[in-house]
């Protein structure tokens, strides 16, 4: 369970193939997969891993928020 | 690396130094035969890497080969501080009139080299340092001009010798400090060194510890002495806790989190950055801290490193608290770090805020760092508090518990 970061992806990110890659490619820590073409989702166990290198946000621009857990209230 | 007795011995014969009979023996039978070829009383020795042989029952004299066979066959099997020995010296035995003791280290306050030498040797030196300073004479030389005997005769007139045995005892501590140096030695020691009823001057039992780094340079001593490069010698074998902290480093190549030695105390060390591991363990210590293990983390490891070995630690049943410290890192994330000690209390079932005594890693993302110890409680300090003034507050917290 992660405890540090929380990662939302926009729904209209599925069915987009070029994006999905991308995001997948673009993430060092792996918190990306793809299970099917065309489709992408979050890796629980890697989320803490987060770097905020914002690698996501600049290949899915405006798709993904990255949350930090700890600055929540 | 540390070298057995039998392979210092054979190290220091090679710089010429004096040194009784003496045969490596794996079994009774060759101690038998030592024993007959040295053709009188002898001396049977453990090798062992640990010390306190004489009082564990690890040498013992013979006046016959059968009696060395014996002693060989009970040693053999005799543990020491739970190592086995890989053989036994058999030694021929020496008729002592005096002792006297040489080391050569380094100086870590001086940063320079040191020789030790005293007049009273065969008895712990640090017991000579405190009750009989007169006795004990320190000479700081350089590691980068020349050596020069002269160095070493100042060294043993330094506690009243003069003469014919300050003749010898130069020639001994002069080739004992020109080996330290060419073979990247961090510890040559020689105690005792006797002088015997005939007026001859040997080295009876020695000491020798080799840079670990440096072995690729000296395949040649190495190779000689039957050994491989990169061989790593430990005074102990690694506890489970040892080992399972190397198994958590190797499993993920992300930074380093582990190296870890174990100690007996109640506050455990997560502790690095260039150095600062040393620095902070001796820190703790001065402040009256009893550290329950040593390890180094760096290089920026995953947070899921930092947390099992987190969880590792505070898992002990002696780990009271544990003080997550470094000196000022610009290569590893504080907020990682952060995230990591955070989650493997968690995951231990501990409350962080309670189980960390402090943190206190300044540097990169720090204040990513600080909001997520905030969130949780975790008592923290910035780089305004030093690493000494740190592990005051951390063992002050820890006597708090």
């Amino acid at each position: 369970m992660a405890m540090f970061i929380r990662v939302d992806l926009d729904p209209a990110l599925q069915g987009d193939a070029a994006l999905c890659k991308a995001l997948v490619e673009a993430c060092p820590v792996d918190i990306f997969k793809s299970p099917a073409e065309g489709q992408v989702v979050t890796v629980e166990e890697n989320l803490d891993e987060c770097t905020l290198c914002d690698l996501c946000l600049q290949a899915a621009p405006g798709k993904v928020t990255v949350v930090k857990l700890y600055r929540e209230p | 690396m540390r070298f057995y007795e039998y392979e210092s011995k054979r190290i220091l014969a090679k710089a010429g130094i004096p040194l009784p009979k003496s045969h490596f023996c794996t079994t009774a039978e060759q101690a038998r035969e030592a024993a007959v070829a040295i053709g009188g009383p002898v001396v049977v020795k453990s090798q062992v890497l640990s010390g306190g042989r004489m009082k564990a029952g690890g040498v013992k004299f013979a006046d016959t080969p059968d009696e060395a066979a014996k002693h060989a066959a009970d040693i053999l099997v005799l543990p020491i501080k739970d190592l086995l020995p890989v053989g036994v010296l058999v030694e021929e035995k020496q008729q002592v009139v005096q002792e006297y003791y040489a080391a050569v280290t380094y100086d870590g306050r001086a940063k320079r080299p040191v020789i030790i030498f005293s007049d009273m040797g065969g008895i712990d030196i640090e017991e000579v340092a405190e009750q009989h300073p007169e006795h004990l004479s320190r000479t700081h030389f350089s590691a980068l001009r020349p050596f020069s005997d002269y160095i070493a005769k100042t060294a043993v007139s330094n506690v009243g010798i003069t003469g014919n045995d300050l003749t010898a005892l130069t020639r001994i501590v002069s080739g004992l400090t020109r080996l330290f140096l060419d073979r990247d030695m961090t510890l040559a020691e020689i105690n005792p060194i006797g002088k015997l009823a005939d007026g001859r001057i040997i080295a009876l039992d020695c000491h020798a510890d080799m840079e670990q780094e440096a072995q690729r340079q000296h395949l040649d001593l190495l190779k000689d002495l039957g050994l491989v490069g990169d061989e790593k010698r430990q005074a102990r074998p690694p506890t489970d806790f040892e080992m399972e902290a190397e198994r958590i480093d190797g499993a993920d190549p992300r930074g380093v989190a582990g190296n870890l030695t174990e100690f007996d105390g109640d506050l455990g060390l997560i502790i690095g950055a260039g150095g600062g591991s040393l620095t902070l363990f001796d820190a703790v210590r001065a402040a009256g801290g009893k550290p329950a293990n040593y390890c180094e983390i760096g290089g920026n490891p995953s947070v899921s490193k930092a947390a099992n070995l987190t969880k590792l630690i505070v898992s002990r049943p002696n780990v009271k608290k544990i003080a997550v410290m470094m000196n000022v890192v610009s290569n590893t994330r504080v907020d990682i770090v952060a995230r990591g000690v955070v989650k493997g209390c968690i995951e231990a079932g501990f409350n962080p805020a309670e189980k960390i005594a402090l943190f206190r890693i300044p540097g990169s993302w720090e204040g990513e760092g600080f909001a997520i110890l905030e969130k949780y409680g975790v008592p923290y300090v910035d780089r305004t508090v030093s690493m000494d003034e740190a592990a005051r507050i951390a063992v002050e917290n820890m006597k708090k518990a």
